[in-house]
Order: C-alpha cells, then structure tokens, then sequence
C-alpha cells in the first residue's frame, strides 16, 4: 500500500520508510479497517521484506532496465489496466481508488534471468534464456506447449536446478537455492495444476502460509508457557487469514476440505495462500487453466488490484489473447529460447512469434 | 570375480557421488583382504568357492522370485509384501504333492498332504530327490508353480481388484494383510515345526576339490593335496541351475517373442508408458500373476528341494532379500531382478568373507539401501529393452 | 475473549472425545469382565485378565499414537516401528542393569545406573537412531521408505542376535589423556557390557513398579494397600495380581501423556505443516517451509516414543531375547493404527485399545476361558488328526484343534481384519475426522462478525 498509494518507490528511497510504518501496523494490527481489499500489503511491507529490499534497489534501479522501453510499456499497461478496473469495477467496490501507473513509478527489476539453460538427457528444455521483470508490473510469459515455460517456471522457484545460467531476486542469487529459501526470499508461486492440501481445509491452508510462525517449533507449540505466544500469534495471523479470504470472496468455503472446492476456487485458494507468504512478486503458472469465465474475471481483478497495490507478477499462460489484454509486457518462448520480449503491440506485429506461434496455433 | 562386481557395482551407483572415494576405500580394503586372506591361506580357496557357489545359487532363487515380484511391482504399482508367502505357499503345495507321488502307499494320504505331520514320515525316509524319485519333483514343482497362480489369481480376484484404483500404498497395506493370513494359515495348518524334505548327505554330489586335486596330482606327479578343504556340488544344484535357468530363458523368449510379452515388456520398461495406458487391462494384469506366481511357487519349490528344509517362514524371510534384488535391478526389469538377485546372493553368501555371519543378510540389506539413497533406478535400469 | 471461546470449543472436543474413549473402553473391560463372570472365572484370575488387558491396551495405544505421528500425520511410511522399540528397551538393560558382580555369573552385565537414566537413555538412543534413517531417506517414495525402515529394523535384530556384540569386557580402569598425558583415569562399574547375542539380557534391575513408585513416594501407601488387600480381599499373595494392575495404570498416565503431546504437536502451527508435507510435500516447501527439517523432527520424536513404548513393554519382563523384535509386531502396531484412523490421536489410542482387546488379547482370552470350563482332553496333535474326525462327523476335535492353535489363527485374523479395513473402512473405525491443525480456534474472530455463524458449523466437527 505504501509503494502505490504514496508513490513512494521511485527510487531506492523506499526501504527507508518501510520498517518504520510497518512496525506501527503490525503492532496497531486490527486498526486498518478501511483496507479490506488490500490485506497483505500492509503485512508485505513488515519484517521479512524489509531485510530483503534494504541491499538490493538502490544499485537496481541504477544499472538495469533499457530505458526506451519504459514509455511504451507504460502506455500499454495504462490502457490495459483502466481497461481492466472499468470491465470489473462493480465486482469489488471502490478498491481502486488510486488508479494505475505504478509502473512509470518503478524502475527496479526484482527478478533477473541470466542465460537460464537445462537439458533432460539429450534434450535442451530450455536454452539460454534471459529476462527480468520489472516491480509493479504484470508480465506474461507465453509459448506453445513444450516451448520451456514451466521448465523456466521450475528453474526461477528452485524446483529445478539449471544447468548453468543464473536467476536473482531484489539482486540476490537465488540459483540453486532450495524452494523454501527461494519463497522466503519473498518470490511466490501457483502450480499449474492447483496443488490445494486436500484433506486440510481452506483454512488451514491459509494458516499454512504466513511466515516466521513461532508455532513451527516443536518445542515452543508444546510446552505449556510458550504455547501461549504460538497462541496468541496465531489468532493475530488469523485475522489476516479472514481478510485475505474476504478479499478473495471465499469466505465461504472456509471450513470445507480444499479437496471439496471446484477448479477455479482452488486456483484462488492458491493465489490467497500464495499472498499470505508475504511475497514482493508472484509467479502464477497457468492461473487461468480450468477456470470458468466468471471465475477467470474475478481472478483477473484480483490481480490487476494486487498489481496495483505494488504486487510484481509473471504470469505463465498459454492462452495468448487473455496476456495480450493484460500484461504490460509479453515474453514469449519458443523451443526453449526467448522469441520475442516487448509489449502486447510489439508482440503482435513480430514476424517471428506470429510463424512461430500464433500462425501454428491459432 | 565378486570383487571386481562389487566394485564395479559401487562405482556404478554412484556415479559422480564423493561418496565414490569412500566406497572405493572400501572395496579396496575387501580386495585386500581377501588377496591377503587367499595368500596366507586365511582363506581357503575351496571355502570361497563354496560361498560363491552357494551366492549364486540362492542368487538363483532370488532372482527366479523376484521377476514376480518385479513384474507386479511395476505393472500394478505396489510392493506387494505378500509374495514372500506366495514362495512359501508354492513350496508347500508343491511338496504336499512331492510326498504324496513319491510316499504313495507308505502312509496315509492324510499325513502326506501334510507333510508327515504327526506321523514318522519325512522326506528322507520316502525319497523324495531328484535322482531317487524324478517324478516327484517333477510333479511337486508343476504342482506348485500352478497352485501359486491359482492363489496368486483368488487373491487378486476377491483382495486386490476391487481396490485397484487406489494408491499403491493402500495396496502395498492391504498386502501385509494377505501375507499374514496367508502364512499363519500355512502354520495353522501344517503346523510350526522345520520340516525336513530331504535326508542330509544323501543326495547324490561331487567332491570337486577331490577331483581337481586328482588331476592335479595326476599332472603335476605330486602326491599331496594341492587345495585344501572340500567343495561340493549337488544333483539338488545341477536341478535347481537347470530349472532356474531353463524358466528365465522361457520368460526372456516369451518377452521377446510374443506379442502379449512385448506390450508386458513395454508396460514394466516403460513406467511413464503405464501411466499414460492407465490403470492396465485385466488381462495384463492376469498374465502378470501367472506369469510372476508360477515363477515364484516354482522357485519356493526349488529353494526347498536344494536347502532340504521347509518352515512356514521360508517365504517372509526371502521377501526382504527379494525386495533388495529387484531394487537393485530397477523395479520393472526382468533382466535386472536376475541380475539383481544373484548380486544380492552373492552379496548375502560372500560378505562373510569381511563381516561376521549374522550380518551377512544385512550386509545384502545395506546394498539395497544405498542402492535407493544413491540410484533408486537400479543399477541395471536402462539396458532391459534388448 | 476470543481465546477463551476457542477454549471452551476445544474442551467441547475433548469431553466428546472423553466420553467416546470411556465407551470403548468400557464396553471392552464390560465384555471381558462378563465373559469372565459367566465362564466361572475367579476374582484373582478376573483381575489378572483385567491386569493383562490393560497392559495390552497401553502399550499398543501408546505405539499407535506413536506410529500415527509418523504416518498419519507426516506421511512416513515407517514399518520399522519394532527396531526402535528394540533400541529403547536394550539401551535401558545395558544401562540399568547392575554390573556382573552384583548380578550372577554367566550373564552380560550393565552400567547400574538408576532405572530412569536407562529409560531416559534408551528413549535418546531411539531418537537418535531416528535421525539416523531418517537422515539419508526422507526423501525418498514412501514405499522405498517402507522397506528401508523394515530392513532397519532387521538389522536391529541381526545386531542384537550377532555373537560380535554379545558381550565385552570392560576395563578395570580406563585412562583419558592427550598425547600421553594422563588427564583422569576412572573406574567403570561395569565387567562385561554387550547386546547378549540370542541368549537376549536378563532384565536384573529393580522392579520398574517399585522404582517409579518410589520416585514419586508412593511406594509405602502402595505397600499398605496391598496389605489391605491381602486382609480383606485377596489372602494369598495378592502382590503380583495388584503389581499387574498397577503397571497398567502406570501405562495408562503414560497413554495420556504421549495423547496430550501429540494432540499438542498436531494442533500447532507445527503439526500443520506436518500436515502438509503428507498432503503435499512440494506445496509446503514452496510456501517456505524447509520440509526436511520438519519431517526430520516429527520422525525423531515419533522414533523416541516408539523407544519408550518399547520400554514400557519389556521393562516389566524378566528378560528380553532378539525374537521378541520381529516385524510381526510393527505390523501389528500398523493394524491398530488403521483400525482406529491414521490421522487422528483419538482414533489412535482406540485402535490400539480395540486391537488390543479384540484381536490380541481377545482370542486368547477366549481360549482360557473355554478351556477352564470344557475338559476337551488332549487336542489332536495335527491339522490332520482335526480334521478325520469330520469324517466320522466329530467337529469336536477340530474346534479344540483350533483353540489350541489360536494364537496362529488370530493372526489371520488379523490379516483378513486388515484386507477388510483397506477395502471397507480406509479411514478407520472413526470415519474422517477433521482435527484441525491449530493452536486456536480457526472461525472468524467474534469482534469481526458480531452476528455470529453457528459455531458447530465450523472446526472440529466429525464429518
């Protein structure tokens, strides 16, 4: 919330301030009614992120970035966006009341792909691979099936370890490191097919998420005094549990088992769940797989909303139209190499990918 | 020769492992120990023989046993840790028949169906060997590789097909069920005793260090004995070498001939394959126990014919050994659960060499371990499809 | 205030769980006792079966809580249950036992340090060598896990068999020094130490009774009651009889303690990511939880129980052999498991209370009784001699046959019992049950939703 509504991350100016107000907020917790539709920003900006953002956007925002990019990018995703707040405005009311351009604001790139490269056997899944993917902004990754998205999905989170190539978060290396190092480090992800925990309920689930649970220790969660504090952190965490599922609209399904809910309520499970990690950036793999028309738009305003609360996404889909209207930036892979990397616009007048890809599948 | 195996197989699981370095140490200490065992007649050249000899026959058994069990292990996707006290059930069903055929008229029918239970009648006391009643074994061993299909086959009717879409682990559960059952029903019945199917010594054998030494002697017109100890070989080993052999040739010409034993052979190779075909068709399945249960009743028959005892836990006690072979084979390969089987015999008869007897079955365990930790493929995975 | 209605809501929980427990209990103690009464049993016999129960219900409900943290909750396909149990008990011998000297010839002697440092000990040493399989093999598929476990634990038993560590002996003195420097030099009690190979250990420490009595100074009323009982109830040495029934109660305080643990354990933010490493172990890592650490200490724990399960089973015996730790009985603790619900500590302690009663002790039980009654003679010897006699239409041979077998036939039971369940009644005798994984009450704080939903709609129901 701090990042969009005061446009403060402009330049590395931001980690300065952030410690300070969320150390008000966490302790002042329930106060902020007014934010129902924006849960986690105010928890994003709390312990964890702060120790991470400190070393990394100060140089960032100075060496990376092509700037001539920046004016097309931000023209695009404008027009996407309002496009986007005004089809599904009526669904949740009045939370956009600081609408877009958050983009323009920043300059950062948390995640940085460098020369990613993995081969099964013989086979090169994915072949010299680079890009980075700047804060605020919705980037989508498209390519036909087998074109090495999910692979460099699994290689960015850490459930594969590339060959050679490096990935980095808010200027960290994260290549090779586990994937709970790599969520800690604030980078969240979806699977592709929603892997809800079946026989534990939503709530549960949501419980799960959030990090730095005291709780996790064996010791303290049995010994009758420290059992106190686990209890007490967990009615705070819980708050937050509710407001995400508000937030999300599945309040409702709070009890039931996640193996009970449909395809695309599982998908906004993920992504609550996801959000509860406290993440700077989400990586969603196939969001909309499955999902219904309905349900598809409201995930999508979700989105957008968290997108314009400071949230960074990559997005990996292959239903080209739906990234074409809302990504402000488009990668495309093909055959485990980078095609073509600019906007939608850009995108769609390339030679290449329109041969490559939409001439083959469309 | 198992030394340089044992490497060989270390260095194989590991690969690129550092782990390699110490394995190596290790198996140039065994190498050591026995080249300086061998030399300073710690050692007796006739005792490792006879180890290696006996490795490879128990190899045998494992091996025979454990392409079922490979077999239902890929196609059906669960350990099924029933098939020790499949083994156990063909030996009994298979020796029932033995005495019956060779004790005929000496004794009630009763009492030989059960073995000579309660009465004076043993193997030995109505013949029953290769060379003193061929028939017998014979039907014994027909016996009791058909009767294990017919139970490997009840059993999967009415335990394991209504359950066939579940988890392996619901399967792999439901398997210690029918394998308690199974051999508490055999001792239930038959009782707990050890029983002797053959007289000790009687089986007609070949002092083979006698013979070379004759040679040698013959040769080298020396007159004292050039190997020490004895070692010798058993009309009971020459059978068990030509059944096992025999059936393992039939199982690889019907794998490789047959249409029905190609798509088996695509199925068990191919996991993915499997899981892409689905849950397999019943008639998959079908040939799937026959052909696993009659190798393994078989092979309970021919493991007690050769070790001349039978307990109602034969079976159970094999089934780990079995378990460690088809791992160390890759799960699915039939060629890698022989190879894997004589490995483990090998590994359960020869390690004595290095370690105190009573873990000689552990040292087999501890292969399969690291085996798992190190390459959960097996180290034969990848060469099946010939 | 939020707080305190969770309290009432888990309390809710727990006297329905109380009571359900109660019923099952009682129900079984009820069947035995009338069983015992109509078959003409005697008081001292009665409460010798009561005392023999009870034990039976105790050590399998504390492995079955044991076992169910291992499976039910993490997903641990551990069936090596028997080999840390082994661990426990023999751990405890070696360092309790009193040195040869004090304990007789011919046999393996001990460090003689006081009982709880040998129970204490050998619940570490279980732990420990939780750690060490679980080290290398968590990650691997739960079937390979399986048959790693139940190797480990054959090992266990080659290992206390092998004459290689039957017996050493010790140094009058041993000298610690540095680069021939001597620091301090001591005096072991212990002569010889060892496993005892097949000959097992004789279990020569005080009486593990008396010694947790005087622990917590009730030896001397304990005392008083049995010379209460001997004067009104029992006049012929009725120590043994109330020893028996005293140890089960022992183990019953045990029970509860190993239920509060793990209720604990499973009701915390801890037990919740347990959870989801059995639901989903890649989902938990990518939500940042380092599962291996996790599963790591779920399995020692779980491990150290089953040390001290295996303890309290054997420390009352007079001696413990390697046979004692076949996998027969890990398996027997996995048919409790699935009789009561993995997943739920409740459902545990039941299984393991009706395995127990019912397919353990109640076939035999049975036996006693139909044989203190009925003089059948001698039973036939065989199968064989069973079943002629159908032929001159006799069932009578075959039916004391069978009595006289029963301890095989109860394991068919057993095993029939157990393809009967998977096919059946998967999730146990219970049904599902949702035992949520929290440490508070998870509705919707009350201060936000004033109206209130109906509280049973939410958490902790059965469903």
């Amino acid at each position: 919330m701090s990042e969009t509504d005061e446009t403060a991350p402009d330049d590395g100016s931001s980690p300065a301030e952030k410690p300070s107000s969320a150390e008000e907020e966490s302790i002042s917790a329930p106060a902020e009614e007014e934010s129902i539709s924006a849960p986690a920003v105010e928890e994003s900006t709390s312990a964890p992120a702060e120790e991470e953002s400190t070393s990394a956007p100060a140089e960032e925002g100075a060496t990376s970035t092509p700037v001539e990019d920046d004016p097309a990018a931000g023209d695009d995703a404008d027009a996407s966006a309002t496009d986007t707040t005004s089809a599904t405005a009526d669904t949740t009311s009045g939370a956009s009341d600081a609408p877009s351009a958050p983009e323009d604001a920043s300059r950062t790139t948390p995640l940085e792909v460098e020369s990613l490269r993995k081969t099964f056997g013989g086979l090169v899944a994915v072949d010299d691979v680079s890009f980075d993917v700047e804060a605020g902004t919705l980037t989508g990754l498209i390519g036909p099936n087998g074109a090495g998205k999910s692979t460099t999905f699994n290689l960015i989170t850490g459930m594969l370890d590339p060959d050679s190539g490096a990935v980095r978060f808010n200027g960290e290396a994260i290549t090779g490191m586990e994937p709970y190092e790599i969520s800690n480090q604030g980078l969240a992800r979806t699977f592709q097919i929603a892997r809800e925990l079946e026989e534990m309920t939503v709530l549960e689930n949501m419980m799960l998420a959030p990090k730095g649970q005291i709780g996790e220790s064996l010791w303290r969660s049995v010994m009758p005094i420290a059992r106190n504090d686990v209890r007490e952190q967990e009615t705070e965490q819980l708050e937050r549990v509710w407001e995400v599922l508000d937030f999300f609209e599945i309040d409702h399904l709070a009890d039931e088992y996640a193996g009970n809910l449909s395809g695309g309520q599982r998908k906004l499970l993920e992504m609550a769940r996801a959000l509860l990690t406290d993440p700077d950036m989400l990586l969603l793999d196939e969001p909309f797989a499955g999902v219904n028309p309905s349900l598809e738009k409201r995930l999508l305003t979700h989105i957008h909303e968290l997108r314009e609360e400071g949230y960074t996404f990559l997005i990996v889909e292959h239903d080209m139209d739906l990234i074409m209207e809302n990504c402000e930036r488009v990668i495309v892979m093909h055959q485990g190499r980078i095609l073509e990397d600019g906007t939608p616009a850009e995108i769609k007048d390339s030679e290449e990918v329109i041969e490559a890809y939409l001439g083959g599948e469309v | 020769m198992s030394i340089s195996e044992t490497y060989g197989r270390y260095r194989r699981a590991l690969g690129e492992e550092p782990l390699a370095v110490v394995v190596l140490l290790v198996a140039l200490w065994m190498a050591w120990t026995l080249a300086t065992g061998l030399m300073t007649g710690g050692i007796q050249v006739s005792s490792l023989a006879s180890q290696v000899w006996d490795g490879l026959l128990r190899g045998l058994i494992i091996g025979l046993a454990g392409i079922g069990l490979s077999m239902t292990y890929s196609i059906l996707n669960f350990a099924n840790f029933a098939h020790g006290d499949y083994l156990t059930s063909g030996a009994f069903a298979g020796f029932a028949t033995s005495y019956l055929i060779a004790g005929f008229g000496e004794s009630s029918i009763g009492s030989l169906l059960l073995l000579g239970a309660g009465t004076s009648v043993t193997g030995a006391v109505i013949g029953v060997g290769v060379t003193t009643s061929p028939l017998a074994v014979i039907g014994g061993a027909v016996v009791a590789g058909a009767g294990t299909i017919a139970l490997a086959l009840a059993i999967d009717r009415f335990v394991y097909r209504p359950i066939r879409d579940e988890s392996g682990i619901v399967l792999l559960i439901t398997s210690i069920g029918v394998a308690f059952a199974l051999r508490y029903l055999i001792q239930f019945v038959f009782g707990a005793r050890t029983i002797g199917t053959t007289l000790a010594g009687s089986v007609p054998q070949v002092e083979v260090v006698e013979l070379l030494n004759n040679q040698l002697i013959e040769y080298t017109a020396r007159e004292t004995a050039v190997i020490q100890g004895t070692f010798r070989v058993t009309a009971h080993d020459i059978t068990l070498i030509a059944v096992a052999g025999g059936l393992m040739l039939g199982v690889h010409l019907l794998l490789q001939r047959t249409k029905l034993g190609k798509a088996m052979r695509a199925m068990s190779d191919n996991e993915d394959l499997a899981r892409i075909t689905g849950i397999p068709t019943e008639r998959v399945v079908r040939t799937t126990w026959i052909l696993g249960a009659g190798l393994t009743g078989v092979a309970g028959y021919m493991f007690v014919l050769w070790k001349g005892t039978l307990g109602f836990n034969d079976g159970w006690l094999l089934l780990l050994l079995v378990f460690a072979a088809v791992i160390l084979g890759g799960i699915g390969s039939i060629y890698g659960a022989i190879g894997g089987g004589i490995v483990i015999g090998l590994t359960a008869s020869v390690s004595v060499i290095w370690i105190p007897a009573s873990f000689s079955r552990a040292a087999a365990f501890v292969v399969m371990i690291v085996i798992l930790l190190f390459k959960p493929e097996g180290i034969f995975s990848g060469r099946t499809t010939a | 205030m939020s707080i305190a209605d969770a309290r009432d809501r888990i309390d809710d929980l727990f006297d329905r769980d109380v009571t359900l427990v109660l019923v099952v209990l009682g129900a079984i103690y009820l069947a035995y006792i009338l069983a015992g009464v109509a078959f003409g049993y005697s008081l001292r016999g009665q409460l010798n079966s009561i005392a023999n129960l009870t034990f039976f219900i105790g050590v399998f409900g504390m492995l079955a809580l044991a076992l169910n943290l291992h499976w039910g909750y993490t997903g641990l396909f551990n069936i090596g249950v028997v080999g840390f149990m082994g661990i426990g008990i023999y751990v405890t011998a070696i360092v309790s036992k009193p040195p040869v000297a004090e304990g007789g010839a011919a046999q393996v002697g001990g460090l003689g340090l006081p009982l709880g440092v040998g129970v204490i000990a050998g619940v570490l040493a279980a732990g420990f060598f939780g750690l060490v399989v679980a080290l290398p093999t968590l990650r691997l598929r739960a079937d390979y896990f399986a048959i790693v476990t139940v190797a480990f634990s054959e090992i266990v038993r080659f290992t206390l068999m092998s004459r290689t560590f039957q017996t050493f002996t010790v140094p009058d003195t041993i000298d610690v020094g540095v680069a021939g420097l001597q620091l301090f030099s001591f005096d072991p009690a212990a002569d010889t130490i060892g496993l005892g190979g097949g000959g097992g250990l004789i279990l020569n420490y005080p009486d593990p009774l008396e010694a947790f009595l005087r622990l917590v100074f009730l030896w001397d009323p304990y005392l008083g009651l049995i010379d209460f009982v001997r004067r009104n109830i029992i006049s012929n040495n009725p120590k043994p009889v109330i020893d028996g029934l005293a140890y089960g109660l022992v183990l019953f305080i045990v029970v509860g303690l190993f239920y509060s643990l793990l209720v604990r354990t499973g009701q915390s933010p801890f037990g919740r990511v347990l959870k989801a490493i059995r639901e989903d172990e890649d989902v938990a890592n990518a939500l940042g939880k380092n599962t291996a650490r996790f599963k790591l200490t779920g399995f020692v724990l779980g491990s150290a129980l089953m040390g001290l399960g295996g303890i309290l089973w054997y420390a009352s015996r007079g001696s413990i052999t390697p046979p004692s730790f076949r996998p027969n009985i890990t398996f027997f603790i996995w048919i409790a498991l699935i009789i009561g619900g993995a997943g739920s500590n409740t459902g545990s302690f039941l299984g393991g209370a009706v395995f127990a009663g019912v397919l353990y002790e109640g076939p035999r039980y049975v036996k006693n009784l139909v044989q203190t009654v009925f003089d059948f003679g001698d039973a036939p010897r065989n199968f064989g001699e069973a079943v002629a006699a159908f032929g001159s239409l006799d069932p009578v041979p075959f039916v004391v046959y069978t009595l006289d077998n029963i301890s095989q036939l109860r394991l068919v039971i057993m095993g029939v019992v157990l393809i009967w369940l998977m096919h059946n009644r998967p999730e146990g005798m219970l049904g599902h049950r949702k035992e949520t994984a929290a440490s508070v009450d998870l509705s919707r704080p009350s201060d936000d939703d004033p109206a209130g939903r109906p509280a049973a709609a939410d958490g902790g129901e059965t469903e």
